[in-house]
């Protein structure tokens, strides 16, 4: 059925006269499964601006922030939304990541996917008064201290916490992982002195960046950033090193996708594959996208699925070495 | 001011009910409170003369059974703590605070049970007030339950209809125009204007919402 | 200097025609949406946020930042007239507002509130006008320990003074402890307390239980009394506003004390919620008036209102300076922000100049027209209390159950408001404090938080909650104000006993 989605998508584009396609009855209801401010928060509450502001859809769009139980409850409530066409859910490596953790029955095939609209990469930041200048200089750092270095993150056994525990194994230290419930704080906290480091996102921490209170070590990903446009003390995201070029050889970037419930039809899910390939297609979002330092990377259909398969199978190792799935 | 009767005990300052002229308000005020007039039956206070003892569920049972139920409450904390972990692991583990306070709450629950022994009884509350009680609670129960089958707007209307009628303090036209009208006006608000989606039932469905 | 000119023009930009014309619509809709239990400032602001995008930034800041006060305002008028707050901040206004409403004080306790509210709001703009980027780093300086120090001590501010039955006082306290576990542990990421159910896997929103616990509870022990509110006629003219402004200037020394409680807690992010607990329970604690506290005295309604709106008015500090939202609502309005392409933080005061200013200079005039336009609204909304019994409690009702379904749009959150107003009634009877518990319940799971965050970081060594002057302070405040109440309890009751006799022998006269 899965293969169905894509020429679902183009037959729609090319052939279908608008009278038979699929059209919003009422309101759409983006629900976030974190809290309001966050980076998941404000992609949705940019796509509602950019739907709104050009017309895409004769309906409006709402955001409902459910973040409660580390975006299970945003999950669920999708989970039982199953053929509702006007609800969908802003989904990151999460949709893998609570279900192992927490064991809740959760699975995202029971979901039917939109498309991926971006990859967020992870940076580690240090204060901008800290010694260190290369990740070399940090885990070295790291080895001699005692109590170990305190690294801040969003949640636990999330992304940031398996990336710092790939920092262990990848260096043979110990850290102290400091969850916080967002990553807002861990920067605030960063910039306080209070943690030595953290692994947020782009997003969460160039405020303080730019404010000469925080400063970028390295990134998480294969290849650096692409946008060179000088953001604080004339450096751009593309002047950070990858952290592997540094000897710190742990990578991770996180899906940054749209969903549906399960059981619609296709029509309807062809519908939205439109509307957010258009999103991505304006200027706005790719505003969004440099401003934010997110990898533009529009997936839909088979591209997706497959994608989502292999990430959830490299989650399902990561998390089940670090030990985190849930007996 | 004259003050009525207090028919509980036991009671925090400042229950006195007063009643206001808000049910009959073409009534001359000071002329109900002070007894002059007769009041409809729903309002049983002024019914006991004073010293009489009115008959109704006494406080101590009532206090040994939310002991009793605190009790088990703290038990289940702690059972479920110490399931998962209560100890000190580099800090404290998940189960430590929720440990320590069951703990806490089981002694002062105990204390509560011992001592409801040992205060003089009183009644909780009078049958007569316990009829008012479930008066209201009957409606709203029955409304919560209709809300998940029936939707909330359909549901909020029944209930008003069957809480006024309960009531029976107003004409039966005002009855049903505020059972008409609330829902409506709050589906304007909730639905329309704040677009905040609230539990529709098969008649919003038959209506296209 | 330089700074104050800044402001002037700020003032020129808030007060053109347009802007001063979308300040009134955002805060007649902020009034609307904190009356309403079940829409909040960040419903109004994240409606109308999509709205705004045509305008230019400062009107569109204005008019949204216009729902908030508006819905700080509102949150103040269903605490005073059905024992229900709209919002966590409103708890302690109902301990002494709804009483006064009961006497027949409801237009006095409205306007006691709103006056309140803005001197508080006022307080806290003035902070930020005048120091806000040496404010701002203070902030900085408070980490998990220091988080934790805080809490503590709006706990240890707050309890230890109830007359009630001290064995129940700690009982509800647990509850409420127990309630704020309930759910995903952010710490560990693992669920507790949830025993396999989906449902309380989200744990117990604050709101459905105080919804329950106050308003539900309410109505249910009324009607035990004669299906009537309770409550006196009031009458309602500019005299009573008057009058109780009048009366004011005497409880100086508690505005002045809630204003800087407030500020205090709005900019260490302990907010606008430990801000008002803090505000009453060292007003009662303070005051010569401290045993009418509960009964309906207008100084507890002062406190936790000016504390709270001090607060919240702070909090926007280190949202705009470090882009850390204080609250939900400051949360949508920094998207807003990002959605104009503004970066809050460090740069945006010196990037965005006129765009911060205008938004300062709004804070003053949103401010006033708010307090205007709810006082013109006293009289309606004590009006309500005329109202025949039979035809608000459904309304009340139904609107509560709106209230805790839209929280997480989930019926079995209306069934828990349900079961919470039972236990509420019954726990009312028996004389089991509530307050205790919802201040565990807000705050219990934070402090929780922030006391293992700093473990975690000090590899388990308790040394952290003594290691600066800062924390080290704040740890022996907390201890003073425990240890106060006992002591001066003591004090004041071997001093009472001689002057009691004399009282007696005049009252029996």
């Amino acid at each position: 059925m899965k293969q169905h989605w894509l020429a679902a998508g183009a037959a729609l584009a090319a052939v279908t006269t608008p009278a038979l396609a699929w059209e919003p009855t009422k309101a759409i209801e983006i629900v976030v499964p974190f809290s309001a401010g966050g980076a998941s928060d404000q992609m949705a509450r940019t796509m509602q601006g950019i739907i709104q502001k050009n017309n895409l859809t004769s309906q409006p769009i709402i955001v409902v922030n459910k973040p409660a139980a580390g975006g299970a409850e945003g999950m669920l409530d999708i989970q039982k939304a199953a053929g509702d066409p006007h609800k969908l859910i802003t989904t990151s490596s999460g949709i893998f990541m609570t279900p192992m953790a927490t064991k809740l029955p959760l699975n995202w095939t029971e979901y039917t996917p939109i498309a991926m609209m971006a990859q967020d990469s992870f940076v580690l930041w240090v204060n901008a008064k800290a010694p260190y200048q290369t990740a070399g200089d940090f885990m070295t750092a790291a080895k001699a201290a005692s109590p170990p270095l305190k690294i801040g993150g969003t949640s636990s056994k999330r992304e940031d916490n398996l990336i710092v525990f790939g920092m262990e194994k990848a260096g043979g230290v110990k850290f102290a992982y400091i969850p916080h419930t967002s990553g807002g704080q861990a920067s605030t906290q960063l910039s306080g002195n209070h943690i030595d480091a953290s692994t947020n996102n782009p997003a969460e921490d160039v405020a303080n960046w730019r404010g000469g209170a925080t400063r970028p070590i390295c990134v998480f990903s294969e290849q650096k950033m692409t946008y060179s446009t000088p953001v604080a003390d004339g450096k751009s995201w593309a002047d950070i090193p990858t952290c592997a070029s540094q000897g710190l050889n742990v990578t991770y970037q996180m899906l940054r996708g749209m969903f549906m419930p399960g059981k619609v039809t296709k029509e309807q899910q062809a519908f939205y594959v439109n509307l957010f390939k258009k999103v991505s297609e304006t200027p706005e979002w790719k505003d969004y996208l440099a401003r934010s330092a997110l990898v533009p990377d529009y997936r839909d259909g088979e591209a997706f699925v497959t994608f989502l398969k292999a990430d959830e199978e490299k989650h399902a190792k990561l998390m089940g070495e670090a030990g985190f799935t849930a007996k | 001011m004259l003050q009525p009767f207090r028919v509980c005990i036991g009671f925090p300052e400042n229950r006195d009910p007063l009643f206001g002229p808000m049910l009959w308000p073409e009534l001359d005020r000071p002329a109900v409170t002070a007894g002059l007039l007769p009041l409809p039956t729903e309002i049983p206070m002024s019914a006991h003369p004073e010293g009489e003892t009115p008959r109704g569920l006494s406080r101590r049972p009532v206090e040994l059974v939310t002991a009793a139920i605190l009790i088990g409450l703290a038990f289940v904390v702690l059972w479920d703590s110490y399931g998962r972990g209560a100890g000190w692991d580099n800090g404290p583990q998940n189960g430590f605070f929720p440990a320590r306070v069951g703990w806490l709450f089981l002694a002062a629950s105990l204390f509560i049970l011992v001592q409801s022994f040992r205060t003089e009884n009183s009644v909780f509350v009078t049958f007569e007030q316990l009829g008012q009680v479930s008066r209201v609670l009957g409606p709203l129960v029955l409304f919560v339950a209709l809300i998940q089958p029936l939707g909330l707007y359909v549901a909020a209307s029944i209930f008003i209809l069957v809480f006024m009628a309960v009531v029976a303090t107003s004409r039966w036209w005002s009855i049903v125009l505020t059972a008409i009208l609330v829902p409506i006006v709050c589906f304007w608000i909730f639905e329309q204007q704040f677009r905040v989606p609230l539990p529709k039932g098969p008649l919003e469905a038959m209506l296209g919402y | 200097m330089e700074d104050l000119s800044s402001l002037i023009a700020g003032f020129q930009v808030a007060l053109s025609w347009h802007n001063v014309g979308f300040m009134v619509i955002g805060v007649v809709l902020g009034i609307i949406v904190g009356v309403l239990p079940g829409l909040g400032g960040p419903n109004g602001v994240a409606i109308l946020l999509p709205l705004t995008f045509g305008m230019d930034p400062t009107s569109a800041i204005i008019l949204l930042s216009s729902i908030y006060w508006g819905a700080l305002f509102g949150g103040a008028i269903t605490s005073i007239l059905f024992n229900i707050p709209g919002e966590a901040w409103s708890v302690a206004t109902t301990f002494d507002g709804y009483p006064m409403a009961v006497q027949g004080k409801a237009a006095e306790a409205l306007t006691a509130a709103f006056t309140a509210s803005f001197i508080g709001a006022l307080s806290g703009v003035i902070l930020i006008t005048f120091v806000a980027p040496l404010v701002a780093s203070f902030a900085l300086r408070f980490g998990p320990a220091e988080f934790f120090a805080v809490f503590l001590l709006t706990f240890c501010s707050f309890i230890g003074m109830g007359r009630e039955n001290r064995a129940k006082i700690l009982a509800s306290l647990c509850i409420g402890f127990l309630l704020a576990a309930v759910g995903l542990d952010s710490i560990s990421g693992d669920l507790r307390m949830t025993f396999g159910s989906t449902e309380l896997m989200r744990g117990f929103d604050f709101l459905i239980v105080v919804i329950g616990l106050f308003g539900v509870s309410e109505i249910l022990l009324t009607v035990e009394e004669g299906l009537v509110f309770k409550g006196k006629q009031a009458t309602i003219d500019l005299k009573v506003v008057l009058r109780t402004w009048a009366g004011l200037p005497r409880y100086w020394a508690t505005l002045v004390r809630s204003s800087l409680v407030g500020m205090w807690m709005g900019v260490t992010p302990g907010g606008a919620i430990a801000a008002s607990f803090m505000g009453y329970g060292l007003a009662k604690r303070f005051s010569r008036r401290g045993a009418n506290f509960g009964k309906g005295e207008i100084e507890g309604v002062l406190a936790p209102e000016t504390a709270a709106h001090a607060a919240g008015t702070s909090a926007l500090l280190p949202m705009l300076a470090l882009g850390i939202p204080g609250s939900a609502t400051a949360a949508v309005l920094l998207g807003g922000l990002l959605v104009w392409g503004l970066q809050p933080g460090p740069m945006l005061f010196v990037e965005q100049k006129d765009f911060v200013w205008g938004l300062i200079a709004s804070m003053y005039l949103g401010n006033l027209a708010g307090l205007i336009i709810v006082l013109a609204t006293v009289p309606l909304f004590a009006a309500i209390m005329r109202i025949p019994f039979s035809f608000v409690a459904p309304v009340i009702l139904i609107v509560c159950a709106i209230g805790a379904y839209t929280i997480s749009n989930s019926i079995f959150d209306i069934w828990l408001m349900l079961i919470f107003g039972i236990i509420g009634y019954v726990f009312k009877k028996l004389d089991y404090p509530l307050a205790p518990l919802v201040l565990a319940l807000v705050l219990g799971d934070r402090a929780e938080d922030a006391f293992r965050q700093a473990l975690l970081g000090s590899g388990g060594s308790l040394g952290v909650f003594f290691a600066n002057g800062l924390v080290t302070t704040l740890v022996a405040l907390a201890m003073i104000l425990l240890f106060w109440g006992p002591v001066s309890d003591l004090i004041g009751a071997a001093r009472r006993r001689s002057g009691r006799a004399g009282k007696a022998a005049e009252a029996a006269e």
